[in-house]
């Protein structure tokens, strides 16, 4: 709040009440609605549901299924934000360091950027075509005989890179954009101290870009879990099957396809506790990242 | 004498600029390649890419292909023709970016520059949005838009997507470094409130709006699970809802049409691109700013 602010009664209210009607109506009733029918047994042709106390909840922790995809979910994760996020900073600091040509190999850098999920997705079945993909021939010239929504591991690596591939240019702007704010002095005092490039890295530049690599990983970590539901929709062909899925696709497999709204719900109230301790934790970042800067 | 130390370093330098822009040529390459395949294709009939696969030479089926694209439904129906989904396309990622925008700034104004009772539960009751994707409350959201009579309609399409404070949180974070002796002075000069923010706040904002309006249209542009959800009518789908059937259509029993269904990607993807690398510096302001 400003000091000087104004005083008018109504005006606050009208123009508050756009935002809060819309996130009352489309944020809070269905966060609710999840947490209550994640108590409850839905009956799946709609004839009422049974208060089930914990027994979704049991059931999941139970279920052989859903630790399955916990696990896969863990692992994609790992996988997904470490590699995009070591191959955008390697990409930043060779564009940081170049002088001719900055802004084309930004722009090329980037434009993907721009790319949706699910379309990234489908440019994934067609690189890896059973039969003339040029990634699957390529797989096939090492003598590995690549089989997408066939095999699952197979599936697995081509769902990595994909997601890889998407979220590469993000990581690489912000990189790029922490590199350049690094006031000249402190480039300068680096050379003259540090004569190895990859000593002034590792030294000055890499603790310096702490803070925007704090705020990407949490980034990286919540694209992974939820913004790769349209590459991993699109790549299993909408038929989950065998296929690997995230603990989002699952909600929405289990839900929509599967009719079961409770189980759903708990899934759901899950992952909200999930974002929420992953938010809190990014809270306590930024407030450290105070001091850094 | 005093060259010779200066020769092997200056050589250094330049084998390391070499180096940069090999591994800078070969991300480029690693983002691009994809796309020339994607390219590729549409420029050639599709017996010629179920054969020979990509090649490097480039057909002359481009025009038959974009006309397929543009003016042939993939569905029953009939209604989902390219043409159909791209202004489905473009009114979800104006309409998206609008409504942000207007309600964000409205309710960022709220917060900054006026003194009310109820300031700090609105503002929590605003920024808890920001903790929770549309993604983990999808089916409840669903069953509400249904409750509502929302499905296939664009209000359904568009505002559930706005239910999150993103533009609101980076507008009050840019009315707040705004300096406070403008109020003041706006004060003095006799200017209300309404009148501050369309003569000093709204012009001041040029540039974040901006930022904002591309970063919110590409996002909008984007979205796939929600409108998945909401829209089963095919004249209601989106270039990115659509691309669901596309791959259906590749695995159906006729010829897979290549050309047509990569064709239509890549028009899913060009406006997006296209805004993004037009207006680089804004977008890169706005997506950099907006974590401060």
């Amino acid at each position: 709040m400003k000091r000087a602010g104004f005083t008018t009664r109504w005006l606050p209210i009208l123009l508050l009440l756009p935002q809060l009607s819309i996130i009352a109506i489309f944020f809070y009733w269905p966060a609710a609605h999840a947490v209550h029918s994640s108590f409850y047994l839905a009956d799946p042709f709609g004839f009422g549901a049974t208060y089930v106390g914990v027994d979704n909840y049991a059931d999941l922790a139970g279920s052989s299924e859903y630790l399955k995809v916990a696990r896969f979910t863990l692992i994609f994760t790992l996988l997904v934000t470490f590699f995009s996020l070591a191959l955008a900073l390697l990409l930043a600091v060779k564009a940081d360091n170049i002088i001719r040509g900055a802004k084309s190999y930004r722009t090329l850098l980037m434009w993907v950027y721009a790319v949706a999920p699910p379309v990234a997705g489908f440019i994934g079945l067609i690189m890896f075509n059973q039969s003339w993909g040029p990634l699957t021939e390529a797989a096939r010239a090492i003598g590995w005989d690549f089989k997408l929504g066939v095999n699952f591991n197979d599936t697995a690596t081509a769902m990595v890179l994909v997601a890889v591939w998407k979220q590469v240019p993000v990581n690489f702007i912000f990189f790029l954009s922490g590199l350049q704010s690094i006031p000249k002095p402190v480039r300068e005092a680096a050379l003259i101290d540090n004569r190895s490039a990859r000593g002034r890295f590792w030294d000055v530049t890499f603790p310096l870009l702490a803070p925007t690599g704090f705020f990407l990983l949490i980034i990286n970590i919540t694209y992974a879990l939820f913004d790769t539901f349209g590459v991993i929709d699109t790549m299993v062909k909408g038929e989950p099957g065998n296929n690997p899925m995230t603990l989002v696709y699952k909600v929405y497999v289990d839900g929509f396809r599967g009719n079961d709204m409770g189980g759903s719900s708990a899934q759901s109230v899950i992952l909200m506790l999930l974002v929420l301790a992953l938010t809190i934790f990014q809270f306590r970042l930024i407030e450290r990242r105070i001091h850094y800067t | 004498m005093t060259d010779i130390p200066y020769t092997p370093a200056a050589r250094r330098i330049r084998w390391s600029v070499l180096a940069d822009h090999a591994v800078l040529i070969a991300g480029s390459l690693f983002l691009l390649i994809p796309l020339l395949v994607m390219l590729q294709t549409t420029t050639t009939t599709d017996l010629e890419t179920i054969k020979y696969g990509p090649q490097l030479a480039i057909g002359d089926q481009l025009d038959d292909n974009f006309r397929a694209a543009m003016f042939k439904a993939s569905g029953f129906s009939g209604q989902n023709t390219g043409l159909s989904m791209l202004i489905n396309s473009t009114i979800l990622g104006l309409g998206f970016a609008l409504g942000k925008i207007v309600i964000g700034m409205m309710a960022a104004y709220a917060l900054v520059y006026f003194r009310m009772r109820f300031a700090t539960l609105a503002f929590w009751l605003i920024f808890t949005t920001l903790l929770l994707p549309l993604e983990v409350r999808i089916l409840p959201s669903y069953e509400i838009a249904q409750k509502l009579n929302l499905l296939n309609s664009y209000t359904g399409l568009i505002l559930p997507l706005i239910a999150s404070a993103t533009a609101t949180f980076f507008f009050r974070q840019f009315f707040r470094a705004v300096p406070e002796e403008l109020v003041e002075a706006a004060r003095i000069d006799g200017a209300g409130p309404v009148r501050f923010f369309i003569d000093v706040l709204v012009p001041l904002s040029r540039t974040m709006i901006a930022a904002m309006f591309i970063i919110m249209f590409v996002f909008g542009w984007n979205q796939y699970l929600w409108p998945t959800m909401i829209t089963t009518e095919e004249g209601m789908y989106t270039l990115v809802r659509g691309i669901k059937q596309l791959t259906q259509d590749l695995e159906g029993t006729n010829i897979p049409e290549y050309g047509r269904a990569n064709m239509l990607a890549l028009i899913a993807i060009l406006p997006p691109v296209a805004v993004v690398i037009f207006f680089q510096s804004w977008f890169v302001k706005g997506l950099t700013e907006s974590d401060k």
